[in-house]
């Protein structure tokens, strides 16, 4: 096909969504009926354009066109199939394209599932996110086509940057970019209501679901990112608080934080002002990311080729959307907030608290990977701070969150409970201790493993007493409703989390060693036993690889190959060769030939490890969960005005969800 | 947080905090326009070149050493057989060899002298001497970064000007050519 006419569909799809934000929004400030019923038939347009374009762009790839200097720049004829349609989003252009792909594909999902919201906030809804797909659609068209042609047409393409070449390329960016551009749903949400000055927050119902599973896709993108990492790069380590890791961990924060303040005005109807300015802030820590990532201003691992007029034209973006938002709600917000307050040992309190530490902490993040920026403003030069910034300021704000969580779901809201907070909390710590206790008697030692055990189980069994006071309390079949349900599940995870991060971080053995064939290394209790390296052959590329026999108590547990790949490109890559288990990962990676045959490896045993993904991987699944809840079924009755005015009376829902 | 939004004033702290931001960003682009975000400066510049002793890559039994070149300005031009963007500057120092004024010394990093040779033979060679430096620890001591790196290095050993990256006719307009034409002033002075 022909890769002009993915250029035209681009095109188009510019046109239709101006038309799909501008239209809808007139129609809806004008109530319009037949306006307001053009917004689902040009948000599906658009979608089929950009899908078209998206689709033409894979076919170029997979016909090796290389007349298309993209496809050019990050495909060979070598590269196997599935990293040649991966690599559609490999680099700058194609992974903007496969954003409005997603982008389209969430507006897409609101059509279908949204139908049955009032027909002037669906229009507005569908109207903002028409705005926030044509600017990314004229900054492609303008400034970085995908479909651009070259002449003379190469022979064969540059290959796809090795770290590229990887499964993780496949998984990571599409989930990723569904957290990320999932979180314009919420703000399209909150847009929505300020423009029309909704003055019940029952649009923050309707946004919750969506913006639990951006937050479950955002989650399952970082922890495939981390995971990427860990056996990509080379040195096992899991989390570098690196410029784009940060920039996709921001979002995260805020959108933890905008899932606890969006119950709450939910529920009790409080902290209205606060669940808007969140949303505003969860879409724009989504966009601050990509802009940092390819305006050039910052250097990673993940940046982008970089021509300043794309930074220009992000920032230009990012003002106008962000700036534009935010004086939205300066103007707007009188109108929408107020709400009830709430006494100081209730739900609420304990809710703000997290909502607060997990603000700062993003601001913290956000600081530390704007500060080389603040070096070069100063004239100081280029600074980075590091994990020794991140880390431990991270570990100090978190630690008030990890304290408070347990006792958040076994509060109640609005009133001050302490007898409840006091049976709590001696349990929790008993249990806490007893983990402690029994950890030290299996061998943990040193005071960060124990914390460790201890925090870990802190957090779990909050969720634990938690799921028991239910069983309790609560009716048959409606003890565990899905909403319940998903919060557990994030919540263990947590628990799971900070197990593997704090156990991982304590116990690996971590060795950089010289060594010749037929010797041995001692790593834990794992005896690693070099036997050489070999030469062998990959599709598009050439490969030494070691072979390294590992026992235990003279056993065989497994034979490793890690390797030295050097791709047709001329770039080297390390392969590491990765034992993975439950309770613990071994891992071996191939450094250089130092001479006399010997060579450098790095060998680490490192337990627990699997519990950061696994932690991530609950948190995920708890974000999904909360979907399923009756609780968000759209009722016929909120199309009429009526009835999504009437407040819902305080007592059924009580004698409905009991505590929750 | 409530409280903040009902006071006029407190609504518009975020969009104030954005706009701060934003007046950042902006000084970091200006900033990125006139300085490349991976340049790093070499503390090099206007300092004497390390000392070295390196293999001709046509007959690695004579050694080229830092003494041997002093005398006349040159340029150090890294390069390597496996350097993709080499092959991307390789026509442009074809075109421009014998323009520079100066002599254009290749100096083969990490790379197999068969490979090398091979190359240059295959592409044609720019280069009116080319040393190797196999293991790459004399390029550690020069500070190289990454192939393809271009040195200016005056008549007293000392490093005038360096570009990392493939040297473009721009490149060499605007800023190698002037230097050099700086450098032949200095030495008819």
């Amino acid at each position: 096909m022909n890769p002009e006419l993915g250029q035209v569909a681009l095109i188009l799809a510019l046109v239709l969504s101006a038309l799909q934000c501008a239209l809808p929004i007139v129609g809806a400030w004008r109530g319009s009926k037949p306006l307001m019923a053009t917004a689902p038939t040009l948000a599906i347009g658009q979608a089929v354009f950009v899908a078209l374009a998206f689709g033409i762009l894979m076919w170029s790839f997979w016909i090796n066109d290389f007349s298309v200097a993209y496809v050019a720049q990050n495909s060979n004829l070598s590269l196997p199939w599935f990293y040649k349609l991966s690599a559609v989003w490999g680099a700058h252009e194609g992974s903007l394209l496969l954003w409005m792909l997603i982008l389209n594909g969430w507006t897409v999902a609101l059509v279908i599932f949204g139908g049955k919201l009032p027909e002037a906030f669906f229009s507005r809804v569908i109207g903002v996110l028409g705005f926030v797909a044509f600017g990314f659609l004229l900054y492609m068209i303008s400034t970085s086509n995908p479909f651009l042609r070259q002449f003379p047409v190469p022979a064969n393409g540059a290959d796809l940057n090795p770290v590229l070449q990887d499964p993780g390329l496949v998984f990571h960016p599409p989930t990723l970019y569904m957290g990320y551009v999932g979180f314009s749903v919420a703000f399209a949400f909150a847009i929505a209501s300020l423009l029309g000055g909704e003055l019940k927050s029952t649009w923050v119902r309707w946004a919750r679901p969506w913006t639990n599973v951006a937050w479950g896709f955002l989650t399952l993108g970082i922890v495939a990112g981390s995971a990427w990492a860990y056996y990509e790069l080379g040195w096992g380590g899991w989390w570098f608080w690196d410029p784009v890791e940060n920039a996709s961990f921001m979002p995260w924060l805020i959108g933890a934080a905008l899932i606890h303040a969006q119950a709450i005005t939910d529920k009790r109807d409080g902290l209205r002002a606060w669940t808007l300015l969140l949303s505003i802030f969860g879409f724009a820590f989504s966009l601050l990311g990509t802009f940092l990532v390819r305006s050039g201003l910052l250097t990673s691992v993940h940046s982008f080729a970089f021509a300043p007029a794309r930074g220009v034209f992000i920032l230009v973006y990012l003002a106008v959307v962000v700036g534009g938002s935010l004086l939205l709600y300066a103007l707007r917000a009188p109108k929408v907030t107020g709400g009830k307050s709430f006494a100081l040992a209730s739900r609420e309190t304990l809710m703000v608290i997290g909502n607060l530490m997990l603000t700062v902490a993003c601001a913290m993040v956000l600081l530390g990977t704007l500060y080389p920026l603040v070096g070069e403003a100063l004239n100081i030069g280029r600074i980075s701070v590091g994990p020794p910034y991140f880390g431990p300021l991270f570990l100090i704000l978190m630690t008030p969150l990890v304290l408070a969580l347990p006792f958040g779901p076994l509060s109640r809201w609005g009133k001050a409970d302490l007898t409840v907070w006091r049976k709590a909390l001696i349990r929790i710590v008993a249990l806490a201790v007893a983990a402690g206790i029994i950890g030290f008697i299996v061998g943990a030692r040193g005071w960060y493993q124990l914390l460790g055990i201890t925090a870990s189980v802190w957090v779990m069994a909050g969720v634990v007493l938690f799921a028991i006071k239910r069983w309790r309390e609560a009716p048959r079949g409606k003890r565990y409703p899905f909403e319940m349900l998903g919060m557990m599940l994030a919540h263990f995870g947590i628990g799971v989390f900070i197990a593997g991060a704090i156990l991982t971080t304590s116990m690996s053995v971590e060795q950089d060693v010289s060594m010749k064939p037929g010797t041995n290394v001692d790593v834990g209790a794992y005896d690693f036993h070099f036997n050489g390296v070999t030469e062998t052959e990959g599709p598009n590329y050439r490969a030494q690889q070691g072979t390294v026999v590992i026992t235990r108590n003279g056993k065989h547990v497994v034979t490793l190959h890690p390797q030295k790949r050097t791709y047709s490109g001329g770039q080297v890559q390390t392969e590491a060769a990765i034992e993975a288990g439950v309770f613990r990962d071994l891992y071996v990676s191939l450094g250089d030939p130092i001479g006399g045959g010997a060579w450098s490896l790095r060998v680490y045993d490192k337990p627990f490890v699997r519990w950061i993904w696994g932690g991530g991987v609950l948190m995920m699944l708890g974000g999904f969960a909360v979907v399923l809840d009756k609780r968000f079924r759209l009722r016929r009755a909120v199309e009429s005005e009526t009835v999504r005015a009437t407040p819902e009376p305080e007592a059924p829902r009580k004698l409905a969800e009991g505590e929750a | 947080m409530n409280e903040v939004a009902r006071k006029p004033i407190g609504r518009f702290v975020p969009l104030l905090v954005f706009a701060a931001l934003v007046v950042f960003f902006v000084i970091g682009l200006l900033w990125n326009q006139s300085h490349d975000a991976r340049f790093v400066p070499s503390p090099l510049i206007d300092k004497p070149a390390p000392e070295f002793r390196l293999p001709r890559l046509e007959n690695p039994t004579q050694f080229v050493t830092k003494a041997d070149l002093l005398g006349k300005p040159y340029l150090l031009n890294v390069f390597a057989s496996w350097c993709f963007a080499c092959g991307d500057e390789h026509p442009v120092l074809m075109a421009y060899r014998d323009k520079f004024g100066v002599s254009l010394i290749g100096y083969d990093y990490k790379d197999a002298p068969q490979d090398a040779r091979a190359w240059l033979d295959r592409h044609g060679n720019p280069y009116h001497e080319v040393i190797a430096d196999q293991s790459g620890e004399t390029a550690i001591n020069f500070g190289v970064y990454g192939a393809p790196e271009t040195y200016l290095i005056d008549a007293k050993g000392i490093i005038r000007y360096k570009h990392i990256g493939p040297l473009t006719p721009d490149v060499i307009a605007k800023e190698l050519e002037p230097k050099i034409r700086a450098l032949a002033q200095e030495g008819s002075t």
